[in-house]
């Protein structure tokens, strides 16, 4: 179990949230110009890395908000929480982490 | 198309109300509990930083909207929770629901906002005595201790299973669970069960 700090709320257990995938995934702005294969890539395919991950996380039994969160996959440590619509925090990967 | 008709629902109606939890076995150590019947209960939704918004708000309700996440105003015949940056629950008396919303409606005319009477979706259970903060230590994942979670503290949190907003009233120590009807038992049942350990007799 672990913490996370909500952006709206402050820090809370992992229990009362739940993750919803990748952030950041822009909607194409001509879908009808898209092949099948594009549409398919940005509908079904994400990234899997081994290390920083950029998410989106809902205080599902909190605030019930939506935000964004930056977490280490390979560690499952929390680097950072913001809101929707703020720029993401740059976070510089760290040694001994990853593959 | 025809128009259906819709019976008018006469001024003076009033639902049948029956408790979830009236028939249910109080606890018997440690903590009192009972239901707070006679709540009603108002969602509201705006922008804070709208002061048209709040000066509405608060002129008529006499009460200043939290904008702390995780505290409550409350003065003697409303309270006022913060949800979320742009979401309060109020609490009023159970038969002042009606006029409250009318009044607040009226008064926030033109201003972009929501209001919902949510009095028969939420029960409220009010829990007091010696052993209400490790009664609920047991199924909140957040912690209630007298130095963290103190008088004017509210938060939307989970009790085991179920949503609940928990506020700390005062330092007797006395809480309001606040509950989906739906959950309610479940609720009473789990706090009366984790009772049983301080029950001498």
């Amino acid at each position: 179990m672990f913490l996370i700090d909500c952006p709206w709320c402050g820090v809370r257990d992992q229990q009362e949230f739940s993750c919803h995938g990748q952030a950041h995934i822009a909607r194409p702005e001509n879908p009808d110009q898209l092949s099948d294969d594009q549409w398919g890539d940005y509908v079904f395919f994400r990234d899997n890395p081994s290390g920083i991950h950029y998410e989106r996380w809902v205080h599902s039994f909190g605030c019930r908000r939506w935000f964004n969160a930056v977490r280490d996959t390979s560690s499952d440590e929390f680097l950072g929480t913001y809101k929707p619509g703020e720029p993401p925090p740059v976070i510089a990967e760290k040694k001994g982490t990853g593959h | 198309m025809t128009k259906m008709e819709l019976a008018p629902v006469a001024e003076s109606f009033e639902p049948i109300r029956h408790s979830p939890l009236s028939d249910l076995a109080a606890p018997r150590a440690g903590v009192e509990m009972r239901e707070r019947a006679d709540v009603g209960k108002i969602n509201l939704r705006g922008d804070a930083n709208d002061p048209s918004f709040r000066s509405a708000v608060e002129t008529e309700l006499g009460l200043e909207i939290p904008v702390t996440p995780n505290t409550f105003a409350t003065n003697d015949k409303r309270t006022i929770y913060w949800l979320g940056p742009d979401e309060w629950l109020m609490h009023c008396p159970l038969d002042d629901r009606r006029d409250t919303q009318a009044r607040l409606r009226q008064s926030l005319t033109g201003i972009h906002c929501a209001l919902t009477n949510v009095s028969d979706y939420y029960l409220v259970i009010r829990l007091t005595g010696d052993k209400a903060r490790d009664v609920l230590s047991k199924a909140i994942p957040f912690d209630v201790h007298r130095n963290v979670f103190t008088a004017g503290a509210c938060a939307q949190t989970r009790f085991s299973h179920a949503g609940i907003l928990l506020s700390a009233v005062d330092e007797a120590p006395t809480f309001d669970i606040q509950v989906r009807w739906s959950f309610a038992e479940y609720v009473w049942k789990f706090l009366v069960e984790s009772t049983r350990e301080y029950d001498e007799s």
